[in-house]
């Protein structure tokens, strides 16, 4: 092997153990055989993957989480796919501000739209609850969502539309049966990132929460009564899933490039 | 006379700064394959848009059968569009998409099905009709384009620079193609190209643009040996362009004096004119001619390439100057640079353009 080889290997193995290397000893002492999720390690258990289980607290979170993350995603797929295509189709010469205020909400850090939300909902009299957090999320996850679906939608889409069209379907024929079914992929892949993204956000879910939590805000609260092992068996959980769903995300868009090459 | 199945009356196309079609009139008659042909920017796809309903004129009006479809969507009008790109719908299967017009008319699922595999035959794609678009080549994706267009029985097909993503082989097999189904259609073709050979091909009439303008209208050995303009002269294929100055004219002969001596054309004009004549390569004849060849005069051979079917020689005369003819001459001719030849042309394929 060329030095050069090995160099790129060693520079790689060590960015990717310096990535991975927190998560992968937070996994491993989620199956400590002790009270402590701290060296030396004792052994392989899944006691706390039972605790975590048994505790009804952490599963009903666990809920609320999938509830809001499904149904904040779907919002932010849906207006931010409706934004895209209107903006895509309609007057280009506009687009250009559009864009930058649809997007510019990106780089507002979530504490401050958390904050920002939570006095709008105290001014107009509204509770916080899972339905806030909802909207948080909905705040957070349209503009990303508006940037992946806009990126898809260029003027060999727009032929395409334009050949639904010339055969004799309506507005919203074309839109059905053509747009959002060639747009399938992108818009699963622009659920699945929201839904991560909703799924380990803590901020916004711990200023616009109450008394029904998400499993961030919980994990938060169970930190303060020290380490403990369990913590790690539910953060152990919250990753499997994100990376799960990002792999998903990687194949469909995958599937997708190759299709179009 | 038959009405025309198209007719654009003083159609034109502005954007902003722009002028991308000046005012038109155009017919076209049924059953004929009319080829628009231009370099880009000469307006030709503009006027395709315009009679598929994908671009609003300006001002003028647009009829299709003898209905004003000016101001009706694409979708209304008795058009299909094969488009550049093909535009074919990647999340169906070859039949779905060529069903997808009559689907939309409507027509029960059985019945559609049965027509979409009957034009995939014709299209030459029987037993492809449950394969998906991405599975397919390059070739079979625009012979799915055309029958998706086909399908729904259009009054007028366009087709937008259809075979420009095809490579050499594969395009002139598909102009045959395109020819055999029109003629066993009978539908109107209007077809756009830059490709003045494919235009040759498969035309029945050729439009030649250039900036929004109409150049030359005619039949395609029209308009390549008889152009009516400088620009369609040089832009369909090469040419030799001389330009001259008329010095005597007599009863429909004329005498222009040009780079390479004075040339003897049988056309009118004034004296005094300044006209530019037009020589194809092919044209030129080695040696005297035959009777009433008119002699261009001596050249020396300064370049030769074999090209197959003929070989391509740059001459340059005798008279000086930068005075270099092309010359087609068969391939079997034995030329070789340096050495000297007499050329000369019959004057009926000189052809006088008015500058």
């Amino acid at each position: 092997m060329k030095p050069r080889e090995l160099a790129t290997i060693f520079y790689l193995t060590l960015a990717i153990v310096f990535i991975f290397l927190p998560v992968a000893i937070l996994v491993q002492y989620s199956f400590q055989d002790g009270l402590v999720p701290v060296p030396p390690f004792r052994g392989f258990s899944l006691r706390w993957y039972e605790k975590m289980l048994a505790n009804r607290k952490l599963m009903e979170a666990l809920g609320n989480s999938v509830v809001v993350g499904g149904v904040s995603s779907f919002l932010a797929v849906t207006l931010g796919f409706l934004a895209a295509y209107g903006l895509a189709r309609g007057q280009p010469r506009r687009a250009g501000p559009l864009q930058f205020g649809l997007m510019a909400p990106l780089t507002v850090p979530y504490i401050i739209i958390g904050l920002g939300l939570l006095s709008m909902f105290g001014a107009l009299g509204i509770d916080r609850s899972l339905i806030t957090v909802g909207i948080g999320h909905v705040v957070i996850n349209l503009p990303l969502c508006f940037a992946i679906v806009y990126s898809q939608l260029g003027e060999h889409q727009a032929n395409i539309e334009r050949a639904a069209h010339d055969l004799g379907a309506s507005d919203l024929q074309a839109l059905l049966r053509v747009t959002v079914p060639m747009l399938w992929p992108t818009l699963l892949a622009a659920f699945f990132i929201s839904f991560t993204l909703s799924w380990d956000e803590f901020v916004i879910a711990f200023l616009l929460s109450k008394f029904d939590v998400t499993l961030p805000v919980v994990m938060w609260n169970m930190l303060n009564s020290g380490l403990n092992p369990q913590l790690n068996a539910v953060g152990t959980l919250v990753f499997a899933t994100s990376i799960g769903l990002v792999a998903l995300v990687a194949t469909l868009l995958l599937s997708r490039g190759r299709r179009h090459g | 006379m038959a009405e025309p199945i198209v007719r654009l009356a003083r159609v034109s196309k502005r954007y902003a700064e722009m002028v991308a079609v000046e005012p038109l009139d155009l017919d076209i008659d049924a059953g004929e394959f009319v080829v628009l042909l231009g370099p880009s920017g000469s307006g030709k796809t503009t006027i395709l848009s315009m009679i598929g309903g994908f671009a609003a004129p300006t001002e003028g009006r647009v009829l299709i059968a003898g209905e004003d479809v000016t101001d009706l969507p694409p979708a209304k009008r008795p058009t299909a569009t094969v488009f550049q790109d093909y535009a074919l719908f990647p999340h169906m299967s070859v039949r779905s998409n060529v069903a997808f017009g009559l689907a939309m008319r409507k027509v029960p699922k059985g019945e559609r099905h049965r027509r979409a595999d009957e034009v995939l035959q014709l299209v030459g794609l029987e037993g492809f009709s449950d394969r998906g678009v991405h599975q397919l080549s390059g070739g079979q994706r625009q012979r799915v384009a055309l029958a998706r267009a086909i399908a729904v029985e259009p009054k007028v097909l366009l087709l937008d620079e259809p075979l420009g993503a095809l490579d050499l082989a594969l395009r002139r097999q598909m102009q045959e193609e395109l020819v055999r189904i029109q003629k066993r259609l009978g539908t109107t073709f209007v077809h756009v190209t830059h490709d003045q050979e494919e235009a040759m091909s498969i035309a029945d009439r050729v439009i030649v643009m250039n900036k929004g303008r109409v150049e030359d209208v005619g039949s395609p050995s029209r308009v390549y040996l008889r152009p009516a303009s400088l620009f369609t002269a040089s832009f369909m294929g090469e040419n030799n362009i001389l330009t001259g100055e008329v010095v005597q004219s007599i009863s429909g002969i004329a005498c222009v004096t040009t780079r390479v001596g004075t040339l003897t054309v049988p056309a009118q004009a004034a004296v005094g004119d300044n006209v530019t004549l037009s020589i194809r390569p092919e044209q030129l004849l080695i040696g005297g001619g035959g009777d009433g060849c008119l002699a261009i005069g001596r050249g020396r051979i300064s370049e030769t390439s074999f090209q197959g079917t003929h070989l391509r020689a740059h001459v340059a005369m005798e008279t000086g100057g930068n005075n270099e003819l092309l010359l087609r001459a068969p391939a079997t001719e034995q030329l070789s640079v340096g050495s000297d030849v007499e050329l000369s042309v019959r004057p009926t394929d000189l052809v006088m353009l008015k500058r």
